[in-house]
């Protein structure tokens, strides 16, 4: 038994004791040798990898009497958040010295926050996912917040922090509500009460309120006002993991809530879902052309490609839930290179945040522009990249549940976002650099230029070859 | 039945009157103090409700320790609470109308056609022996054992991220910094010089002056 426990507990068991380790540890060497807290991080984040890939689920097993889960979904979205937490830390490490940020109790922090995340893609029960979700928050308002000489980043952990908080406080409302009416916080008790039992007034409140709290911390519209201001106002390095492995994360809490607890009440918030997605990819879209700002550029495109997700949600079918894993990955990986780019053009003392720092980088750097070619024509949904792919397989699954009218204006919508996606790549290819940018643009490091490189390579490989990935992911869904 | 609910509507009355002193006195402490009677007549309907060791707990950390901390912050702080207070006839009315239509829209949802006792039948009452702190510790390290464990995480991180963001590690060209190691570990001689001189020295005669 105790065998069999720590095995399927394992992965969060390593990050856990390497958080701990290094919390105490670099008191004593982090004087002394400044990168062995770095290095050790991104140690242990590949060690967890590697336990998860020699113990990959193929069968469900729960602990802690139906608390935690460990399945081939959590397995495969555990994965992604290492791999988008590992490269994350490793592109984000030069920008952070510069500014005084790259402290050892940044990485523990990290590493808290991703065990909160990989809690959250096993979590079985209300209470686990609460606690999941609240580890993974918490440490990202401390993150922003480490910047202390910057007001932005102070205003944007505040932000991050009221609302999130708030948002937080309305999904404990609803989860409460469900547990009147159930009975039970149990997601697959809930599941099989809510097949069996008509619907009552009292299980939809609660289920309002848990939309609600699930589209805040999504970011979908028209909960979203915060995404724009908390991803401008943090430091980039910092912007880079909070868009990318968080994301999975409020995927995993929206599969595990709304799919395995309340699948039953699928009519109920399905037409809400609906609601949500035509808002988010509207606002996402339309006001990502008036941004002059990268990072809030970026931050609407997340709105937007949030839409999306929801759509693969509301179809109500497991293909569809598989998109829309397939679309958050993909979303994370594309997000994580086109924040790596700014982090890469940025130096002390200058963050090239704005779409005209990007002028001329054509010339200056043919390899990052190429980098952020790809990534923007990818989030465009360009085909052969692999976003034009993640795009087609949910609005296949659209289509298939009936709802044509919606894939159609999520494709209408995608063409008008097109727009600000292909001027970005006008200023990088024809537009000229302003006098100060003209000298630099050399990478900083090794890392960031192989990480970069490597990244634009998946998305363009995984989108001439998605199968073996889409296949993966609709296996696991069926368990 | 009779005495029980003659309790509830007492300590029910209580928390109504207190919360609206919360909200009304125009003193931050008084109203800091509100909250105080206003936890102490919720813990009562706590114990009413059998729940009596979430009821202690209520009066020990909420009022012993979380309002002790608040009304320390607010005699510290000293507010001006006029700026927060202007407008407050201006928006009266439209804030009279959210609450009327937040009330009515509560009311059509919590009412007992919903919520009643029909939907939710009441809970068995416990018996005399049973302890709620007894059951409460089985509960929690048994069924709810792994999100105990959580908590543990949680709370360390808390700790972890409240000392990252306001401990300020201070150099030693600021001012008013101590270093209190070096000054333990002074030496008399870091601060002493000893200077050979003849017992006696001759004075060296003034410069007389002009006149």
């Amino acid at each position: 038994m105790m065998d069999m426990m720590l095995q399927v507990l394992a992965p969060e068991l390593l990050i856990l004791i390497a958080a701990m380790t290094l919390l105490v540890g670099d008191t004593f060497w982090g004087h002394r040798y400044k990168a062995l807290t770095f290095q050790l991080t991104l140690v242990s984040i590949a060690l967890t990898a590697l336990v998860i890939l020699a113990s990959f689920s193929t069968t469900s097993v729960q602990l802690f009497n139906g608390a935690f889960i460990r399945d081939g979904v959590a397995d495969v979205l555990k994965l992604s958040m290492l791999f988008m937490t590992f490269f994350a830390f490793l592109f984000a490490r030069d920008y952070l010295v510069q500014r005084n940020i790259e402290r050892g109790e940044y990485y523990v922090l990290g590493l808290l926050s991703l065990l909160g995340m990989m809690v959250l893609a096993s979590s079985y029960d209300m209470v686990t996912l609460f606690m999941g979700l609240e580890i993974m928050s918490l440490a990202l308002y401390a993150m922003i917040a480490m910047q202390k000489d910057s007001g932005f980043a102070i205003e944007s952990a505040m932000k991050y922090f009221v609302l999130g908080a708030m948002a937080t406080g309305l999904l404990l409302y609803g989860m409460t509500l469900v547990y009147g009416n159930v009975g039970s916080l149990q997601l697959a008790t809930i599941y099989q009460t809510l097949a069996t039992t008509e619907e009552s007034l009292v299980l939809s409140l609660g289920l309002v309120f848990i939309l609600v709290g699930l589209a805040f911390k999504f970011g979908a519209a028209p909960f979203h006002n915060w995404v724009p201001d908390v991803y401008h106002g943090s430091p980039t390095g910092i912007t880079l993991f909070l868009s990318s492995a968080p994301k999975i994360a409020a995927f995993a809490l929206m599969f595990r809530l709304l799919i395995e607890g309340l699948e039953a009440a699928l009519m109920q918030w399905q037409s809400i879902l609906i609601i949500l997605a035509i808002l988010s990819l509207v606002v996402g879209n339309v006001i990502a052309i008036a941004q002059t700002n990268l990072k809030r550029m970026l931050a609407y495109s997340t709105i937007s490609h949030m839409g999306f997700i929801l759509l693969g949600f509301l179809t109500g079918n497991v293909g569809g839930y598989a998109a829309a894993m397939f679309y958050v990955v993909i979303y994370a990986l594309m997000s994580l290179g086109g924040f790596a780019v700014i982090v890469a053009l940025s130096r002390k003392g200058f963050e090239a945040d704005n779409i005209a720092d990007l002028a001329g980088l054509g010339k200056r750097n043919p390899v990052l522009a190429l980098t952020m070619l790809v990534i923007v024509l990818s989030m465009a949904g360009i085909p052969p990249f692999v976003g034009f792919y993640a795009k087609l397989v949910v609005l296949t699954e659209v289509v298939e549940a009936g709802l044509t009218w919606l894939a159609v204006f999520a494709v209408v919508m995608s063409v008008i976002g097109a727009y600000y996606y292909l001027r970005v790549i006008k200023v990088m290819y024809f537009d000229q650099p302003a006098e100060e940018n003209a000298h630099n643009a050399d990478f900083a490091n090794a890392s960031l230029r192989y990480g970069l490189i490597l990244v634009a390579t998946l998305v363009l490989m995984l989108g001439i070859l998605p199968d073996g990935l889409l296949t993966l992911f609709n296996d696991v869904m069926m368990y | 039945m009779g005495v029980e609910k003659f309790l509830f509507y007492v300590f029910v009355l209580i928390a109504v009157f207190a919360s609206l002193g919360v909200i009304g006195s125009r003193n931050p402490v008084r109203s800091a103090l509100f909250l105080v009677l206003a936890f102490v007549a919720t813990a009562g309907v706590w114990l009413l409700l059998q729940a009596e060791f979430l009821g202690i707990v209520l009066i020990l950390v909420y009022v012993g320790a979380v309002m002790v901390l608040f009304l320390f912050v607010i005699m510290m702080l000293d507010i001006n609470l006029t700026p927060l207070k202007e407008g407050f006839a201006r928006y009266l009315p439209i804030g009279i109308v959210v609450a009327l239509v937040v009330l009515a829209e509560m009311a059509m949802v919590l009412n007992p056609t919903f919520f009643g006792l029909q939907n939710f039948p009441s809970p068995v009452a416990l018996a005399v022996t049973d302890s709620n702190t007894k059951m409460l510790g089985q509960l929690l390290f048994t069924e709810y054992l792994f999100a105990f464990e959580l908590a543990a995480v949680l709370l360390l991180l808390s700790i972890v991220a409240a000392i990252v963001l306001t401990l300020r590690r201070r150099h030693q060209s600021e001012a008013l910094y101590q270093d209190v190691g070096v000054q333990v570990r002074v030496q008399a001689s870091d601060r002493l010089t000893m200077v050979k001189m003849a017992p006696t020295v001759k004075a060296n005669a003034p410069e007389q002056g002009a006149e």
